[in-house]
């Protein structure tokens, strides 16, 4: 096969690694999501953040404003300490907006539920949330309704 | 049972010296590589030799692992009613583990066999020796584009293993059983990570392609120029390659994940 053929099927083939690497990062994997619009941080401190995952979703009203970056746990206030990225474009979350971590289903991952608050102070980038709701832990769960039928029986 | 012992010994102090000898080898073919530079032409015709002639195995075995894959998910995960993440298990299974180990196990057999009966048709024939005759390194001229071609080609092909793979699972998942569209898409979006599993996966495809590729050329170089003894080269490649990349998958995944 002379030289010419052989450059052109060696370009096609780069084609189609090119066609196949972009099918991977935009179709498959969560590279969309990686280069989304900016966001400010919030920081919202648990008692318990359960089985929160970082990347995990924080949704208003149900729909998807932002996720969660890192989870860290403080050591002086004994308490997680959740650092979430809110989305540029939701910024008129008030002061009191209560952050809770719900369960997506029954059995599904766990993500932060942020309840707006009725302050017209608005949340800055940085800013912590101060009204938080720890996960559902189940073994507490069981024991407040072991404890509640004894003491009600 | 001390000419047992002999025999013994004298096969470990042989696969050592084997050993030994393909890495010596392989740092003289790295030597030849920064010399492709001045002649690429060399690379392009044997990236079209390696990599685009294995192209249409791979594609098709893609197509069909997809398949498979999404077809054994669905019955399980139908138990759980979790067939929607069927787009999730496929495209994570075959882009960590599966689109860079079968395309190296069908690289090694097609490409990499034919690379190593090539070069040890070129050592019985004499043909290595008459370029060393001819004062051109054969490492410059033969082995290292067939090298570097390996290396280059393995991590492509594999990308496009798993991609034809994720389409192949759409067909059969969302076409055939039923799964919803959306949700095999979105939910296989969330669990991929580009950064820890597409790119892990190129970099499992960057190693087996290293490993196969060293081990082909070399088993040609190294063998006994006769055709019994191109042939055995040509059966030690395919296993040698598919145990590496098998191992090597191992520690890696263990390494990444």
């Amino acid at each position: 096969m002379n030289a010419r053929a052989i450059e052109i099927l060696v370009g096609l083939f780069m084609l189609l690694f090119l066609a196949a690497m972009f099918i991977l990062s935009m179709k498959v994997s969560n590279l969309t999501s990686l280069t989304t619009t900016a966001g400010y941080t919030l920081i919202a401190k648990f008692e318990n953040v359960g089985g929160l995952k970082e990347r995990a979703s924080v949704a208003a009203s149900g729909v998807r404003v932002g996720e969660v970056i890192n989870i860290a746990y403080d050591p002086e206030t004994f308490e997680a300490s959740v650092t979430l990225s809110i989305n540029s474009s939701y910024d008129s979350f008030p002061m009191d907006t209560t952050a809770s971590i719900y369960t997506a289903g029954l059995l599904g991952e766990q993500y932060i539920g942020l309840d707006p608050g009725a302050e017209d102070e608005v949340l800055q980038d940085s800013d912590e949330i101060t009204l938080t709701q720890s996960a559902i832990v189940l073994e507490r769960l069981i024991g407040q309704v072991l404890f509640s039928r004894s003491g009600g029986s | 049972m001390s000419d047992f012992l002999q025999r013994f010994g004298r096969f470990w102090l042989g696969t050592v010296e084997r050993l030994g000898r393909a890495t010596l080898f392989l740092a003289q073919l790295m030597g030849g590589v920064f010399s492709l530079i001045k002649r690429p032409s060399l690379l392009w015709k044997q990236l079209h030799a390696s990599g685009v002639m294995t192209l249409s195995i791979v594609l098709v075995s893609g197509l069909f692992v997809g398949m498979v894959l999404a077809l054994q998910a669905f019955n399980t995960l139908i138990d759980f009613g979790q067939e929607n993440r069927v787009g999730s298990l496929v495209a994570l299974t075959l882009v960590r583990e599966l689109g860079p180990v079968v395309t190296g196990l069908l690289f090694a057999g097609r490409a990499g066999s034919a690379m190593t009966a090539e070069i040890g048709l070129m050592k019985a024939t004499e043909q290595l020796s008459g370029l060393e005759m001819m004062a051109v390194d054969p490492f410059k001229r033969v082995f290292a584009p067939r090298f570097l071609a390996g290396v280059i080609a393995l991590p492509m092909l594999a990308a496009m293993f798993s991609a034809i793979g994720v389409l192949g699972g759409h067909l059969i998942g969302v076409e055939v059983l039923g799964v919803d569209k959306g949700a095999y898409w979105s939910l296989m979006q969330n669990s991929v990570s580009f950064t820890s599993d597409v790119c892990n996966g190129l970099i499992k495809g960057l190693v087996f392609g290293f490993v196969v590729s060293w081990i082909a050329i070399f088993e040609g170089a190294d063998c006994i120029p006769t055709s019994e003894g191109v042939s055995s080269a040509t059966t030690r490649t395919v296993v040698y390659s598919s145990l590496a990349i098998l191992g090597l998958d191992f520690l890696l995944t263990a390494v990444m994940f």
